[in-house]
């Protein structure tokens, strides 16, 4: 917090300095200020959603129904959800947007500053009214994070019009922040940055905004529809009325999908920033690296309903969306066998970024190989909704997302705050989180493979042993996470002053700012060669 | 403290039921999940090629590569030939996963010349089956007692996929269901059987089976359907044919004499009846004690419609539900005598002591 304090911040009165403090963050226009208001907003939301992740297991922990009734069991997978996916992963990617893309490509600042503002500070409100749900009478929203219709209308808690608004404001953030995001990459390039020098993140949240814009508006319109048949009597999604259950779902799933790359993108972008420092070799497959990015951008829109194989589709859907799901293997293959390439004849060290980083190809890729099996619709008609799709995607959303978060938070923090993070403790959070996590998720595969449905609180005993397995993989997994968070604090103050360069083989306009960089990042635009 | 104390003592009571933990899905009894199994199978060896060989290269990469061993690094960041191959590749395999996939997908397509058609429909919390051409049909619900859920008593083998009524199908013939829901979406899913349905309102979705095994196949709904989603198993009882025919005769002739037969009841007699049936149909929502989930859920306990003078409003409410709330209607469930000791439970039960006596009679009078 040393930029744009102003000097005689230590002389004032303990009032005065809390209403400067309060100030100086809800009027923060400067791209690095509202990047970390949003990277601390998503570690809070993550011990939050992380929270009601660790009831859950709990409660399956062994079978009966031992804390929670079933009905507040589903609103802590719902809520757990929404928060995850709305309050941590959606805004650790936007934080990183904020403080690296105008670094990146050599500009002062994001192009829109009070929109940048305003797109931030609707987001802790979105979330403190999904969380407030918790408190409401009959409860907070128990349809699950899908919120499939006519479960979340005409049986929905009264707090889910809370919910819907929520949704709306956040779209309307991520809406924002997106536009944003794509004017500034437009406009605010350091001459000589031509498009084919853009580093792979710009690159990677240039697609991720231009998704962003597309899906969010049809979020709304799905959420608006449910709110016209809760309260004013339309019936879209309601069979008696004439309309439509899986309409809904067609709806949700369109927005969904591309939602799955929107929060994958930005991390892939991370990862290809990460391998290159640490191999001490340029990224392989630049050329490859984009066009598969825009290549999944394009085809993330045209396969929502392998989300629905059991839904009831013709037989000439369910061909067409299996089909197009595997083509997306392709283009995410591309990315994986670049990075493996990038290391492949490197000169390879283990700091903590890196050890994130290969933690993330490997399970990664692991969870893109579940992805293919569930492609496959003939067998998707067992797998799905059970817990073999909860491994998949934890594995995607855990394992892989979180980690490359992880390390980006990691590689930067040296770059964000002039001072390094403990190494030791670094090392310990990773082996802590890599062993646990595959602890926790791991044996979900089993039992979903066994017949385990998804969302039950209780379940038959041939499920016993792996549950338990896996609620004790969670909490280690949860407790972990806090080394994270007490090394990131006391290095602000402990740890090593840091360089400019910080890493032996970091490249990129970034690095060549001081650590911590100046306020307003390039004042004059430097050159690009 | 007391989830603790019910925690430790589940743990207790299972450690002798522990069954060995089953890690693959299912081969099942019926073509179409031998199919999807044979399919599973060996999408699993492709995708454990694939790890070998990537997971190969970095592990090689990660201990040839490195610093420590004072590699240093090449300067090469393209190769169109490498990178051309790797779209080449990954595209030939998918086409290998392909092709037998669509294969499997035309033969489940194929609800043709079936033998006998069971209509499924889900309900909150329990499953309808009806045999279509025979008129047979019931309800099928959870039978394992609150006691094992909530840890007071020993959890049973088949604690959770139980019922009191399993659906019974004949082996060696093609079995065609038609899956629909009364309310929210359901999905019924057999392992054994390779068939998941969504049970969608408003929507027909059909699938086949032909059971090749007797048995007992056990499976649960899987779409999230509301409170006791984790709560509405499915279970199948596969018979030979010639069991199977004359179970349905049975039922069938059970179903036509039922139809006249109908008593008047004593209270005593309607609140025992009520008490269990109250238990199995309504206490999910409205909970044993009455109390409910307000504002959702609604709570009995001296509410003006189980307590007030007017009964027929409260047999309404419990015949045809409240229309744009979770309460459904109860009347095409239920038979008259169970619809009476329900309503006449709820207006005794929880000190509500009313005294008033529903008799089948009177339903049966505003059934029309």
């Amino acid at each position: 917090m040393a930029n744009g304090v102003p000097a005689a911040a230590g002389q004032q009165s303990v009032p005065r300095r809390v209403i400067s403090f309060i100030t100086r963050w809800t009027t923060a226009t400067n791209h690095k200020d509202i990047g970390t208001l949003y990277l601390c907003t998503a570690l809070l939301n993550l011990f939050v959603g992380g929270t009601l992740a660790l009831c859950i297991r709990a409660e399956l922990f062994v079978p009966g129904l031992q804390f929670v009734e079933p009905n507040f069991f589903n609103t802590l997978t719902t809520m757990h959800g929404l928060i995850m996916l709305f309050g941590f992963i959606m805004p650790v990617a936007v934080g990183f947007a904020n403080w690296l893309i105008p670094m990146m490509i050599g500009a002062p600042d994001m192009a829109l500053p009070r929109l940048n503002n305003m797109s931030f500070w609707l987001l802790p409100s979105a979330t403190i009214m999904l969380i407030s749900t918790l408190f409401m009478d009959g409860g907070a929203p128990n349809f699950g994070w899908t919120m499939y219709a006519p479960l979340s209308t005409t049986y929905g808690p009264p707090s889910t019009d809370y919910m819907i608004f929520a949704v709306h404001m956040l779209g309307l953030s991520s809406i924002m922040g997106s536009i944003n995001i794509i004017t500034t990459i437009f406009t605010m390039r350091a001459p000589g940055m031509t498009w084919m020098k853009l580093p792979v993140f710009v690159w990677t949240w240039l697609v991720t905004a231009f998704l962003l814009i597309g899906i969010m508006p049809v979020l709304a319109g799905a959420v608006t529809m449910m709110l016209f048949d809760r309260n004013f009597g339309t019936s879209f999604f309601d069979a008696a009325g004439g309309g439509d259950p899986l309409l809904f779902q067609h709806i949700f799933w369109f927005f969904g999908h591309p939602e799955v790359y929107v929060l994958a993108l930005p991390a892939f972008g991370i990862i290809s920033q990460v391998i290159p420092t640490f191999s001490r070799k340029p990224l392989f497959g630049y050329r490859t690296m984009v066009a598969a990015t825009i290549l999944i951008g394009i085809l993330s829109y045209i396969v929502w309903a392998h989300h629905m194989f059991t839904s009831g589709m013709p037989y000439g859907a369910q061909l067409y969306f299996m089909l197009a799901t595997m083509l997306i293997a392709v283009p995410t293959g591309m990315k994986v066998f670049n990075w493996i390439t990038t290391m492949f004849r490197g000169s390879i060290s283990f700091e903590t970024p890196m050890l994130f980083s290969i933690a993330f190809v490997f399970m990664f890729t692991f969870a893109g190989c579940t992805g293919v099996m569930l492609a496959v619709a003939p067998a998707d008609f067992q797998y799905h909704d059970s817990y073999f799709v909860v491994a998949h995607f934890h594995y995607v959303l855990v394992n892989g997302l979180t980690f490359a978060f992880i390390a980006g938070a990691y590689y930067w923090y040296p770059k964000f705050w002039g001072r390094m993070y403990n190494e030791r403790l670094g090392k310990w959070h990773f082996w802590l989180s890599t062993i646990s996590v595959n602890v926790l998720f791991f044996p979900q595969h089993f039992l979903g493979l066994a017949g385990m449905p998804r969302r039950i609180p209780d379940y038959a005993l041939q499920f016993v042993d792996f549950n338990f397995i896996s609620s004790c993989g969670a909490f280690v997994f949860g407790f972990s996470q806090l080394i994270f968070v007490y090394n990131m604090i006391t290095s602000r103050r402990r740890g090593e002053p840091a360089s400019d360069r910080v890493w032996e083989g970091a490249e990129g306009l970034e690095w060549t700012l001081s650590s911590p960089p100046p306020h307003h990042s390039f004042q004059t635009p430097p050159k690009v060669d | 403290m007391v989830g603790l104390f019910r925690l430790l003592g589940a743990c207790l009571l299972l450690s002798p039921a522990l069954v060995n933990a089953q890690i693959n899905m299912p081969r099942g009894v019926t073509p179409v999940s031998q199919d999807i199994y044979g399919l599973h199978m060996y999408v699993i060896w492709i995708v454990v090629g694939i790890m070998a060989v990537v997971y190969g290269v970095i592990i090689f990469s990660l201990i040839r590569h490195r610093k420590s061993k004072g590699a240093v690094a090449a300067t090469f960041s393209k190769n169109n030939l490498l990178e051309l191959m790797w779209t080449i590749v990954p595209l030939i395999i998918i086409t290998a996963i392909a092709i037998p996939s669509i294969r499997v997908l035309i033969e489940m397509d194929d609800y043709d010349a079936a033998d006998l058609t069971v209509k499924i429909t889900g309900h909150q919390w329990k499953w309808q089956y009806e045999y279509l051409d025979q008129g047979v049909g019931f309800f099928s619900t959870l039978s394992t007692p609150i006691e094992e859920v909530i840890g007071v008593e020993e959890k049973n083998e088949f604690y959770l996929l139980e019922v009191d009524e399993p659906l019974v199908l004949p082996t060696d013939r093609k079995v065609r269901f038609v899956v629909t829901s009364n309310d929210v979406i359901h999905s019924w899913w057999v392992p054994e059987l390779g068939i998941k349905r969504d049970a969608v309102p408003g929507y027909v979705y059909e699938a086949w089976a032909r059971i090749q095994e007797p048995g007992i196949y056990r499976g649960q709904c899987a779409e999230l359907c509301g409170v006791n989603h984790g709560f509405m198993p499915i279970v199948v009882k596969a018979v030979p044919p010639a069991e199977y025919d004359k179970w349905i005769a049975e039922r069938a002739s059970a179903a036509k004499t039922a139809q006249g037969s109908r008593s008047d009841l004593t209270l005593p007699e309607a609140m025992k009846r009520g008490a269990a049936l109250y238990d199995q149909h309504c206490g999910a929502c409205h909970k044993y004690d009455g109390s409910g989930m307000p504002p959702t859920f609604p709570s009995l306990r001296d509410s003006s419609i189980t307590t007030g003078s007017d009964i027929n409003r409260h047999i309404d409410v419990v015949m045809n539900g409240v229309p744009n709330t979770a309460m459904q209607a109860f009347a095409p469930q239920l038979d008259d005598e169970e619809l009476a000791a329900i309503i006449t439970y709820e207006r005794n039960a929880w000190e509500h002591d009313t005294g008033d006596l529903v008799q089948p009679s009177q339903i049966q009078a505003r059934r029309q």
